[in-house]
């Protein structure tokens, strides 16, 4: 391997990097807020990137149909769980949120969809289609279990994950997409070729940490997020709606999950089910960070995306073998520091 | 006989049913090879407390060992077997050391990365055939007969199963089983309780690890070929949806999830893309579904209902063990009291009380220390007999009938200061109240002995549940706080069914928190039963109660809602001695 490989992979790992870091932040967000091991992150992902790569060819992707029963799923939860304390106001929100939004986005998808108006608004639009997913789905599948253990949490995550992966195909089909980038330009920075793809997926995440960290620090919804991820109860001591709280993180979650998908449509092609592998190499990222710390899970999903690219180089084989093994000496190094067994949850 | 057997028997009979089949009998030893596996869900998930996603991988060892030694015919499947437990254990403890010392989600997430990580090894090593994996494994042979056909093959794992059945049952009946039984629901109770959480988690995941490679085992000769697909990361999210759908704290369960999930997998497989066109696992979008559902509707799973059922079909067990209160139409009488009297010598400690307890209410009964509150209590319970006067529950006299009487009426009380054996566990105190509910028709069904103990425990684990203490049921009794013993009184209280709970100060001396705790709890035992309640706590009294009694000197002062007790002239000047600030502590210039 010369140098120039190496800055090559480099350059690759930390492009990939970037995305990893994008989904372990708000992995880490959502179990930080409602303990929640979101394992179907990477669906959003996908969605994001397959809804957007058929809008690239002037198509109506099919995943509006999910939007809209969602929604109407998350209409009844919500209907029938606030049945006692409905009044005017509560059900104006209720129904804005999972009702109007979703056929709002459903109808300016299939009106825009075939003219074709070019990337930014197909980004935004496919972000408009899976962002409230990430919400409703929240509504309908884990705010019911609100108070559930960590485990059966997680074990609905698995549910929710299994359903969209199946949803994915019976909405996107088999068939892999790639999308156009975002900018056919191309920088030459000595022996590098960067697309602009490239950049515009560091922009994006250097804009969302730093736009997530003034939201958490600046903000009252997200010192409210701050708080709940503190503690739950204390949180509803105070009055933060944790449910709420609950809410935006979902929503975040969503719409990290497009934007991460949107970004990398152009540069890969990407099926169905491959939001799981990339959601899942965002957890072993979230997991060296322990679940809890943003800046050292997006640096090591930096070093994720950078053991992968090698891995692929050296023994693209085992490349997932090699990723995966990463998080084995993490666990033990915590194993090890952790010396007594932890609190179950 | 006990009804588990037959149902193992009927099992066996059921691939010989003539007309049954082969398919069918297929799906039974698919779902039997399936069920050893998830039997170790059930220690390791719905009794221990923790999940793992590697379940199917250390299946895969078990089959890929098997196979490895075998095909070719190099060794006796039989002596695999042994071969394939063992290293399925070892990689089991491996996993296990690194992870488990770790808060549960660690496990999870560690055996998912392990589940995928393994996948792609197997899939790519030559050793293993990679993707395409190792054909001609043998059959397994017994005395001389080769087990090839379905039908012969289910006798293998039938046997497989009773033997697994038995090992769990012995296991969590041990001492080590029992470790394993209190992780769950926090390992901070487990840890009071002296529990080795670590030894003890490690020893479910083993043994669950160890039932896998058995699966695994009788998987590799029943399809005489592996490769990795079937020990992917979806395949250990199957077992988990078989031991959640079934229920994952039964041995039951196991058996049922896997026979339902198999089935409908396999009919889903057939049927929807049928229906939706193309070809997929279109049959992940219903279990998907089926999961999140079943943790929001019955997160216990299909098999207690079942359970439960049954016992409905035969109604004199339910009605002999436990008769079934119905409950009063709110608001109507239960209770009434007329001119009750007690008098010590010469002192008249309750002096011609007259009260009535309406069906879902929450009464306070307040006065100054020595106003007869506490004897009016014993009298109502049948510590204490009255001088004059007569009770009425639900328009029977009862002041002559012992107390056990009114307690199997349904009047239970939780005393001023807790009355509970320290020695014995949280559990057993609990068991032991059920006990002396359902006692007297012991005699009557010598034959479900176990039966009813069965249910003695289950009441008895419902009133701890709803105390809050279900966690800490091992718990010696005498090791609890103050305040949890407090509500095992209560819980003890509960376990005798009662439509009318009499509380005697069931705050005194607790914190806060513990205070706000045990409120939350009273309110929701009025949506179930009548609560009458002493306490000199007058935030909670006057926040929780109805309609409060004031007592004074064993007469009933006032009667009225709080708001209107608080604003009594009467009570205040009598029962506070003019001190009004404690009744409205808030009220602006308090001291």
């Amino acid at each position: 391997m010369d140098a120039d490989i190496f800055l090559i992979l480099l350059q690759d790992g930390v492009v990939n990097g970037a995305i990893y870091a994008l989904l372990a932040l708000s992995l880490v967000l959502v179990f930080a807020v409602t303990r929640v091991i979101f394992i179907p992150q990477g669906e959003f992902v996908a969605f994001g990137a397959l809804s957007y790569a058929t809008l690239d060819l002037g198509r109506t992707p099919r995943s509006i149909w999910l939007l809209l029963a969602l929604g109407a799923a998350a209409t009844v939860c919500g209907l029938w769980t606030q049945r006692r304390t409905l009044n005017r106001t509560a059900l104006a929100m209720l129904l804005s949120e999972t009702a109007v939004f979703p056929l709002a986005v459903a109808g300016l998808v299939l009106w825009l969809a075939p003219l074709k108006l070019g990337v930014a608004v197909e980004a935004i639009l496919a972000l408009a289609i899976v962002t409230p997913m990430g919400l409703l789905i929240y509504r309908v599948a884990f705010q019911p279990l609100a108070e559930a253990s960590v485990l059966v949490l997680l074990i609905a995550a698995v549910g929710v994950h299994l359903a969209l992966v199946g949803l994915g195909l019976v909405f996107f089909g088999p068939e892999g997409s790639r999308a156009t980038a975002f900018s056919s330009a191309n920088f030459t920075l000595g022996p590098l070729s960067v697309p602009g793809q490239a950049l515009w997926i560091l922009g994006f995440t250097a804009l969302l940490i730093v736009g997530l960290y003034l939201f958490f620090g600046f903000t009252l919804h997200g010192k409210a997020l701050r708080a709940t991820a503190v503690n739950r109860l204390g949180a509803r001591l105070v009055g933060i709606p944790t449910a709420d709280a609950g809410r935006i993180a979902f929503g975040l979650a969503g719409f990290i999950g497009a934007l991460s998908g949107v970004l990398i449509a152009p540069l890969t092609t990407v099926y169905y089910d491959s939001g799981f592998l990339i959601g899942l190499k965002g957890f072993v990222a979230a997991i060296v960070g322990g679940l809890v710390s943003y800046p050292i899970a997006a640096t090591a999903a930096i070093a994720v995306g950078c053991v992968e690219s090698f891995a692929s180089f050296w023994a693209s084989a085992f490349k997932e073998v090699i990723v995966f093994s990463v998080i084995v000496p993490v666990l033990l190094w915590l194993s090890l520091r952790s010396g007594a067994p932890a609190e179950e949850e | 006989m006990k009804i588990p057997a037959i149902g193992l028997l009927v099992l066996l009979a059921l691939p010989f049913v003539p007309g049954m089949p082969s398919y069918w009998v297929t799906l039974l030893d698919m779902s039997g090879i399936a069920a050893t596996t998830v039997i170790g869900l059930v220690v390791l998930t719905g009794i221990g407390g923790m999940t793992s996603f590697a379940q199917a991988s250390f299946v895969g060892i078990g089959a890929y060992t098997t196979a490895l030694l075998t095909h070719g015919g190099a060794v006796s499947p039989w002596l695999a077997l042994p071969v394939a437990l063992i290293l399925s254990g070892i990689a089991a403890l491996f996993i296990g050391l690194i992870t488990l010392r770790l808060s549960g989600h660690y496990l999870a997430l560690g055996t998912l990365a392990w589940s995928v990580s393994l996948y792609y090894l197997v899939g790519n090593l030559d050793l293993f055939g990679r993707y395409d994996g190792i054909p001609g494994i043998p059959p397994v042979s017994v005395a001389g007969y080769r087990l090839l056909d379905s039908r012969a093959y289910f006798l293998l794992v039938w046997a497989a199963i009773v033997l697994s059945l038995l090992a769990t049952r012995n296991l969590l009946d041990s001492r080590v089983g029992r470790a394993v039984r209190a992780l769950q629901g926090g390992t901070t109770a487990a840890a009071s309780f002296g529990v080795q959480i670590f030894r003890a988690r490690l020893l479910a995941f083993v043994y669950a690890a160890v039932l896998a490679g058995l699966g695994g085992w009788l998987y590799a000769h029943f399809q005489r070929a592996v490769n990795p697909t079937p020990f992917g990361l979806d395949a250990s999210i199957d077992y988990l949806l078989m031991a959640v759908v079934g229920g994952a704290q039964y041995l039951g369960g196991a058996l049922l999830g896997a026979g339902l999930v198999t089935a409908a997998n396999d009919q889903l497989q057939d049927l929807l893309p049928r229906l939706i066109g193309g070809q997929g696992h279109y049959e992940t979008i219903v279990f998907g579904i089926l999961l999140v559902l079943i943790l929001q509707l019955a997160p216990e799973g299909i098999w207690p209902h079942l359970i439960r059922r049954r016992a409905r079909v035969r109604p004199i067990v339910d009605v002999a063990a436990a008769p079934t209160r119905e409950l009063p139409a709110p608001g109507a009488p239960v209770l009434q009291v007329q001119k009750l009297r007690k008098t010590f010598g010469g002192l008249v400690a309750v002096n011609d009380v007259s009260f009535a307890l309406n069906a879902g209410e929450i009464v306070g009964l307040i006065g100054p220390n020595g106003a007869g509150k506490t004897t009016f209590f014993n009298l109502l319970s049948g510590v204490a007999t009255p001088t004059d006067g007569e009770i009425y529950f639900k328009s029977e006299a009862i002041s002559k009938l012992s107390g056990p009487k009114r307690v199997a009426r349904g009047i239970a009380k939780a005393f001023q200061t807790a009355n509970i054996y320290p020695d014995e566990s949280v559990f057993q105190n609990a068991r032991l109240a059920a006990l002396a509910k359902v006692q007297g028709s012991f005699a009557l069904e010598p034959f479900r002995g176990s039966r009813r103990l069965r249910e003695v425990d289950e009441i008895a684990g419902a009133a701890l549940e709803q105390v809050d203490l279900g966690s800490v049921a091992e718990v010696r009794a005498g090791d609890l706080s103050h305040g949890d013993k407090k509500r095992l009184d209560i819980a003890v209280a509960l376990a005798t069914k009662p439509e009318i709970l009499l509380l005697d100060e069931p705050v005194a001396g607790m914190s806060i928190e513990e205070v706000h705790k045990t409120d939350l709890l009273i309110r929701g035992l009025a949506k179930r039963m009548t609560v009458l309640i002493i306490e000199h706590d007058m935030d909670l009294i006057m926040g929780i109660s109805d309609s409060i009694t004031v007592l004074h000197q064993g007469k009933v002062l006032a009667n009225g809602t709080p708001a209107e007790i608080r604003a009594s002239s009467i009570v205040q000047e009598a029962y506070l001695g003019g001190y009004e600030d404690t009744l409205a502590p808030h009220a602006p210039g308090a001291p």
